[in-house]
């Protein structure tokens, strides 16, 4: 089931999107995509996929690996042509117009792409002419990125490190004035400090007017989306502003801190009125199945009942995150048992 | 918002900028390089000195029937040659040479006639005959320029201590033994130019277009304005210069080592050398869009090029001796023609008119291969 | 049964140092981990977390300082820890295109089990995993949370006394994550030491110690709560953003 959600400005109708070509007409700036579907043999990495990005947002596809992100992505940029559905970007079809996309889109692919015996200012220059231009001449797009990659213009690529990679990778992407971004997992792999970094990078550059489409597995930089698409088995479950997301989670929360970690996970599983009992970090999020009760009350009987099991506890209601979404959401887990 | 360009010069600088990578991929893969150059000086060395093993110290036999002073002038002359000569034997009769000639302990014989001495005085037309064992066509042919090196240089010594001198009066016979039809070293060696030149410019590009798919820098190449052909194009580009210096190198080489005549036109030589490279090249190019990994693209470019080249393009063995589906098939190979046009220049100085044909087979053929490469390149991810 | 603090460290670090020419990758980091423990071993790309774990599972020989790993020294004896412990990667674990059962036999053989020992502990595997109807599918057709909890188990097929667990959950979904945290947990309590990098923060709290790696040297180390009260911080970005960023400016709560 796909579900749209939004602030208030029309969309299409969940379900099948009505017709092809009239619903896909749309402003240049803005991606829309209708029942996108694409097999490989078997499996089916993309089934029915409708969405819409507007301009000059930054929009997420959250997502574990074999969601069909990169898939997504690379029939967008017109890497892929779809089995079924339709889809536009800047008002072109990346099955048909697909030279004039490759010179407007910038693209970030999943893994690391870029010439490794080359240096960042070569890697740099080589795209830069590729579409026709020079790194002079663009600098004024590339420079907060290019502020942080010049200290080591001179150095292979090869010998950067992950977030160093990362960044040479958007300030390529970046290089030629596209005026969309598509950016596949661009912080996979990379350490938390630089992630954080990497995504104060996207905000400014989405600051100056520039769509992005992200995806990532990382459920904490949902946040940091104008909206975002949760997505997993080839399907998006939901498509929402973060906040809103979050907001639509169905039952009251709580979370668990105290000493005996272990001892409270498995005593909160035979609670009666649990739904979900999981770690997050240093405490549990206890879902309990009373949809409407009041939080507050919920938490100060749930610490009695631990207190006692001889488990004291620090009990809070809490608002959910974009991963308590996600679990909710998720159809099933990856994983046999 | 990036203003629009006008398309031909944005080509052309995307054209450029492509080559300038792989300008740079290739300086920066410095161990590839020093294959790339020291394999066709290592293979000609190897296949020179191969050839070269016997041809010091060939066991000469002269035959006097009637010695006298020219007779012992002629053989202190063979026996000064040592580095090139050693003299083995002295017979009155070729006949008694038989034996030795069968076992290897003469490789060459120089028959001189009776009255040597004598008829050379008169001013007679005196028959010398230079036998030498063709057993191995690579070795025959040197041996046989040597000993009548000898000769001539004697002859001509001879003819400057004697006033009134009429030129050369020795008709020298050469026979081959054991071989009449020689394949002689000055046939070999163009083919082995052009097989030096195919293996090593097929290796060299067919590994170009499969690396960028395995380190996955394709991808980004594909979302981007570069065409099939500014991609083929742009890899085949850079490797022609690589692909002269070889020519030179390999051209050089077997002069020095080979001393094969070069009687026709050099820059034609170089010119139809670099047009065969950009041949060879664009087979590596077609291979290289075919295969997944380059393992397989080196695997697919030795056996492709290396074996219809040694075998079926007249370089070791006669077209002629082959069997008629393999000679059709010989047709097809670029090396074939190569080896027609180089031993035209290099053995019978043969000019662009007379191998107008060959010339324009090759082009035709590169040409074709290049529009094959462009066309096979994906414009999209397979899968 | 020895008593826990009599019982051979399961890691034993003492001044461990890795110099490349003039580049120092691991300065002098001392640590230990003891067995049933789950350590967490932190860091940012390029600290030096790498070289110092691939010297711990002796694929690298120290320039100075020793370690020991089971009982093993890293500079002497490598071959008898490469045999006695687990190790699990993203970049390699299993083999995509052989089947899951082909797979257990081929690591049971390496790790040197007996045939019965492999036959036992494989469906012993499979059954634990919910595997055992996909005994002959390929690997390459599982998704990543099998695949990882497969690879994970066939580390421990020869019941090692520590297994190395090199970012295991990358990419996979909540779920599963969590999962994989509860065999985690159920692996130390049989008494294996884990010693697990991740750079999800909010599993680096299901560590019972962890050490943060900056520059070569360890910058923290301790229990979760320990190391953020030292540091005087709420929670593990921040220290992590503290130490791998000094000077940073950290955002407005």
């Amino acid at each position: 089931m796909n579900h749209q959600a939004d602030g208030g400005a029309s969309n299409p109708a969940s379900g099948p999107a009505s017709g092809g070509a009239a619903a896909l007409a749309a402003p240049p700036d803005t991606v829309r995509a209708a029942n996108l579907t694409k097999r490989f043999g078997d499996v089916v990495a993309l089934d029915r996929v409708s969405f819409d990005v507007r301009a000059g947002e930054l929009f997420g596809f959250i997502g574990p690996d074999g969601a069909g992100k990169t898939t997504l992505f690379r029939l967008l940029v017109s890497l892929f042509t779809p089995d079924e559905g339709e889809s536009r970007v800047l008002g072109l079809d990346p099955v048909k117009d697909l030279w004039e996309l490759r010179r407007r889109v910038g693209y970030m692919p999943g893994r690391f792409s870029l010439y490794p015996d080359l240096s960042v200012h070569e890697n740099l220059a080589f795209y830069a002419s590729v579409f026709g231009t020079t790194v002079e001449r663009e600098m004024a797009t590339i420079a907060p990125i290019y502020h942080q990659l010049a200290p080591f213009a001179g150095r292979r690529a090869a010998a950067l490190s992950g977030g160093m990679k990362q960044k040479l990778a958007l300030c390529c992407a970046l290089v030629h004035a596209p005026e969309i971004l598509f950016l596949d997992e661009p912080t996979t792999g990379v350490d938390a400090v630089s992630r954080k970094e990497f995504w104060d990078l996207l905000a400014r550059l989405r600051a100056g007017g520039l769509t992005i489409v992200v995806s990532t597995p990382y459920m904490d930089e949902a946040s940091r989306c104008d909206r975002v698409a949760l997505m997993q088995h080839g399907r998006i479950l939901r498509i929402d502003r973060p906040a809103a997301v979050t907001a639509a989670y169905p039952r009251p929360l709580l979370a668990v801190t105290g000493a005996d970690r272990l001892g409270m996970l498995a005593a909160l599983r035979a609670h009666p009125h649990a739904a979900s009992v999981w770690p997050f970090g240093a405490s549990l999020h206890f879902t309990d199945d009373r949809a409407g009760a009041d939080p507050a009350s919920l938490a100060g009987e749930l610490a009695a009942w631990l207190r006692e099991r001889r488990l004291p506890a620090e009990v809070r209601p809490i608002e959910a995150t974009i991963e308590d979404a996600f679990m909710y959401d998720m159809v099933d887990a990856d994983q046999p048992a | 918002m990036s203003p629009v360009r006008p398309p031909l010069a944005g080509a052309f600088s995307a054209f450029r900028g492509f080559v300038v990578k792989e300008v740079r991929h290739i300086l920066r893969d410095w161990q590839t390089l020093l294959i790339l150059i020291g394999m066709p000086v290592a293979q000609v060395l190897l296949f020179g000195y191969a050839v070269r093993s016997d041809v010091r110290g060939v066991k000469l036999a002269i035959v006097e029937p009637q010695p006298d002073a020219a007779t012992q002038s002629l053989r202190a002359r063979f026996e000064g040659a040592t580095g090139t000569f050693t003299l083995v034997k002295v017979v009155r009769n070729v006949a008694e040479l038989d034996t030795d000639f069968r076992s290897g302990d003469v490789r060459q014989a120089i028959v001189l006639p009776t009255d040597f001495a004598g008829r050379l005085g008169r001013d007679e037309r005196v028959p010398v005959q230079v036998v030498t064992d063709g057993a191995d066509p690579n070795t025959g042919g040197i041996m046989e320029a040597d000993a009548l090196a000898v000769l001539r240089q004697w002859h001509v010594a001879r003819e400057a201590g004697t006033p009134g001198a009429q030129g050369v009066r020795i008709d020298v016979e050469t026979r081959m033994r054991f071989n009449p039809t020689l394949e002689s070293v000055n046939l070999f060696v163009p083919g082995l130019i052009a097989y030096v030149l195919t293996i090593v410019s097929a290796l060299m590009t067919a590994i170009t277009i499969v690396r960028e798919k395995e380190l996955g820098t394709m991808e980004m190449l594909l979302v981007s304005p570069l065409r099939p052909r500014q991609i083929v194009i742009g890899k085949v580009a850079p490797y022609v210069l690589l692909g002269f210096l070889d020519v030179v190198l390999v051209l050089g080489a077997s002069q020095v080592i080979f001393h094969v005549p070069l009687r026709g036109n050099v820059p034609l030589l170089l010119a139809e050398s670099t047009l065969y490279t950009l041949t060879a090249l664009s087979m590596g190019i077609v291979i290289s869009t075919a295969a997944s990994t380059q393992r397989v693209a080196m695997m697919a470019a030795l056996a492709g090029t290396m074996l219809p080249t040694m075998l079926i393009s007249g370089f070791i063995f006669p077209i002629a001796a082959l069997p008629w589906p393999l000679r059709v098939l010989s047709n097809v190979v670029p090396a074939r023609w190569f080896i027609i046009i180089v031993r035209g220049i290099m053995l019978k100085g043969a000019g662009l008119a007379d191998l107008w044909r060959e010339t324009l087979i090759l082009a035709g053929i590169t040409t074709a291969l290049i529009a094959v490469g462009i066309r096979r390149l994906a414009v999209r991810l397979t899968g | 049964m020895t008593p826990p603090a009599a019982r051979p460290l399961a890691i034993d670090a003492t001044a461990l140092t890795r110099r490349f020419g003039s580049f120092t990758a691991v300065d002098a980091i001392t640590f230990h981990v003891r067995p049933g423990e789950v350590f967490g071993f932190l860091g940012a790309n390029g600290a030096g977390k790498t070289t110092a774990m691939r010297m711990l599972i002796g694929l690298l020989t120290p320039t100075e300082g020793e370690a020991t790993v089971a009982g093993w020294s890293v500079a002497t004896e490598s071959e008898q820890i490469r045999r006695n412990i687990g190790y699990m990667s993203q970049k390699f674990s299993l083999y995509d295109d052989l089947t899951v059962g082909e797979n257990v036999e081929l690591y049971g053989g390496i790790y040197g089990l007996t045939d019965a020992e492999i036959r036992d502990r494989r469906s012993a595997l499979l059954a634990r995993l919910g595997l055992a109807t996909h005994e002959r599918s390929f690997v390459k057709s599982l998704p990543l949370g099998w695949k990882q909890q497969l690879a994970f188990s066939v580390a421990l097929l020869h019941r090692p006394k520590i297994v190395f667990l090199d970012e295991p959950t990358g990419g996979v979904d909540p779920i599963t994550r969590r999962k994989f945290w509860e065999m985690i947990y159920e692996t130390a309590a049989g008494g294996t030491a884990v010693l697990v990098t991740t750079h999800y923060l909010d599993e680096a709290e299901y560590c019972d110690r962890l050490s943060i790696m900056v520059d070569g040297r360890i910058a923290a180390m301790g229990t979760p709560d320990d190391v953020k009260r030292a540091a005087g911080v709420a929670s593990l970005d921040e220290l992590f953003l503290r130490l791998t960023r000094p000077g940073a400016v950290e955002p407005a709560a």
